[in-house]
């Protein structure tokens, strides 16, 4: 068995709401706004410690950003905050010009991204937000995967001076990581040390990660497993280290293909050490209504897929 | 400052509009001649900014804690602010000579990128200036900071809808350390904004969402002084200041105004010395 277990399910966005409730203490500048999703967000215990730091925008996202963006130049710390759809697709030029091209001190934390939002369908299910983030130029991309780690980010990036996009999703999820850990931005985490193929995932599909590790253990494969919570700045060297040892390589990710995790390692071992690599991750669709688990599966973005995909690699090295 | 003297350094504004858009054969004179009243009325009347107390120089930093501030949300009217801003001595004059061209500090639309001092935020995709002043008032009132937020739009600009979501948001959240323009030359790319998309009334529109709306003609700098020194007396109730500020497009160049030709195109040789001989060089070209 795998030496990951975990005794509770919590969603990552509980997460950044545990975050922000702390932030709200221990950060006189952290300020939020949210366009009318406050429940979704988990923002109550900020908003009942601190009324007078935090801006309801009503349903205006391209505002929002922009607000944000002035209550940073008078030396706030602001969380924008909305579903991660709302969040960074449609207010693409607020945030490449008011936040990214100016350089502003502006975070911009989503909830609901990717499939696992469930039943509102393919509408808010965005599957591109990190290839549209990363694509900026200084923006740093964070996709925790739990409510531990969900926690740690929140607070770590109120802490680094620039602009951060950060990734949660709806869904109660396995919390497997430490409580109270130091999250360091754009530093990969080895979860389980492998020789024959490297496993690099970010957000929900870690955990699914370290189940495929389990089932390829009992094939006699051994898997690395690293979490990859910070898709940029990319830890081109922990990746480098791993693929070395392995010599082949699964990235596993709740995004498409085009634009995500995988692709931006790809894009990284092309041009210094190439190998096999296969990926999990949407393949150029839109998602659809449905039960987070039984989209999961049908899109193959689960323990089954990265074993297979793995297996994949392998065979190609 | 004295009516006189603010009009005699508008005149050294427009001659290097002029200049620097002729000088790299690209950039919007238009607009920028319309609001260069406006512009020279704040920076050297209106605001309290922030001087060494030494020597009396302005001093820029980022947050502009304690000093008025000033967004430019139509940041392709970029030449009437950078000529404000380095006769105001945030930055040397001569670097004017540098705009659009590469490696300069000017870019065609204003940015922080390049650290220019006096520029905050970036602006040129229109409609989101309004946002950022909104966002930078109420900073200032968590600062317990009195000083005032001046933002300017275009009337074109106005077809924006994130306009309208800040219009709804400042007088909700009794924004009432700001003063937001409206540079109504109804003009834009296109033609006339009655043809392209017609504003209609924008003083109903406004006062309909919660604004104090004021009208001004843009272009009479005794007016504008007036027109200034009244907004300011009606801050801090609650309300969000609004002025239309009718303007000439290509104001003070005989062949530039009454058309929207002069949006985005540069003078030739002959066309920058005719325009030159309507305004006198008072303070000295670049």
């Amino acid at each position: 068995m795998s030496i990951y277990t975990y005794e509770t399910k919590k969603d990552t966005r509980s997460g950044f709401g545990a975050g922000m409730e702390f932030l709200s203490l221990s950060n006189p500048n952290v300020v939020a706004l949210c366009a009318d999703l406050i429940g979704s967000l988990k923002l109550e215990p900020f908003i009942k410690n601190c009324p007078e730091r935090f801006f309801q925008t009503g349903i205006a996202e391209a505002n929002m950003i922009g607000i944000a963006a002035g209550l940073s130049i008078g030396g706030y710390i602001p969380f924008a905050t909305t579903f991660a759809n709302f969040g960074t697709g449609r207010v693409y030029d607020q945030i490449r010009q008011s936040v990214a091209y100016s350089g502003k001190n502006v975070k911009i934390a989503c909830s609901h991204a990717g499939l696992t939002l469930g039943e509102d369908g393919a509408t808010h299910q965005i599957l591109e937000d990190i290839g549209l983030m990363k694509m900026l130029p200084g923006m740093v991309v964070i996709n925790p995967c739990d409510y531990n780690q969900t926690k740690a980010a929140t607070i770590a990036v109120a802490s680094y001076n620039g602009p951060v996009y950060l990734r949660f999703g709806r869904p109660v999820v396995p919390v497997f990581t430490p409580e109270n850990q130091e999250f360091i931005i754009g530093k990969a985490l080895k979860l389980i040390e492998g020789s024959d193929v490297s496993i690099f995932a970010t957000g929900h599909l870690v955990w699914e990660s370290i189940l495929a590790a389990d089932i390829l253990k009992e094939k006699g494969i051994h898997a690395e497993v690293i979490n990859i919570h910070t898709i940029k700045p990319l830890d081109t060297e922990a990746i480098l280290d791993s693929v070395k040892k392995t010599g082949c390589l699964v990235s596993a990710e709740e995004h498409q293909i085009n634009g995500g995790l995988g692709d931006s390692i790809a894009q990284y071992l092309a041009s210094s050490f190439p190998l096999p690599q296969e990926f999990v991750g949407v393949n150029d669709s839109f998602g659809e209504s449905g039960k987070p688990a039984d989209l999961m599966d049908k899109y193959g973005l689960n323990a089954k897929s990265i074993v297979e995909k793995a297996l994949k690699a392998i065979s190609r090295k | 400052m004295q009516k006189q003297d603010l009009i005699s350094i508008a005149s050294q504004v427009r001659r290097d509009i002029l200049r620097m858009v002729h000088g790299c054969q690209s950039g919007h004179p238009g607009g920028s001649l319309g609001c260069t009243d406006l512009l020279v009325a704040l920076y050297f009347d209106a605001m309290n900014l922030k001087l060494n107390s030494s020597n009396d120089q302005v001093v820029f930093n980022m947050s502009g804690l304690g000093e008025d501030l000033f967004f430019l949300s139509n940041g392709h009217i970029s030449p009437v602010l950078y000529s404000v801003l380095a006769r105001r001595g945030y930055f040397p004059i001569n670097e004017l000579s540098t705009f659009r061209k590469i490696n300069s500090r000017l870019q065609g639309h204003p940015t922080p990128h390049e650290h220019l001092e006096g520029i905050r935020i970036a602006s040129g995709s229109l409609g989101q200036g309004l946002s950022v002043s909104i966002g930078v008032a109420q900073a200032k009132k968590l600062n317990k900071d009195s000083s005032v937020v001046y933002c300017l739009m275009g009337d074109g600009e106005q077809n924006e809808g994130q306009v309208w979501e800040a219009a709804m948001y400042a007088p909700h959240h009794k924004v009432d350390n700001l003063i937001a323009f409206i540079d109504v030359n109804g003009q834009q790319i296109d033609g006339p904004t009655e043809k392209i998309m017609n504003n209609r009334d924008l003083k109903l529109k406004y006062e309909a969402f919660g604004w104090k709306v004021m009208q001004v003609d843009g272009n009479d700098m005794g007016e504008l002084q007036v027109c200034l020194s009244n907004a300011k007396k009606m801050l801090g109730n609650e309300i969000p200041i609004m002025i239309l500020m009718k303007t000439e497009m290509g104001a003070g160049v005989d062949f530039m105004m009454g058309s929207h030709k002069w949006h985005g195109v540069a003078p030739n040789d002959q066309q920058l010395e005719v325009a030159l001989s309507q305004l006198s060089e008072t303070l000295g070209d670049y």
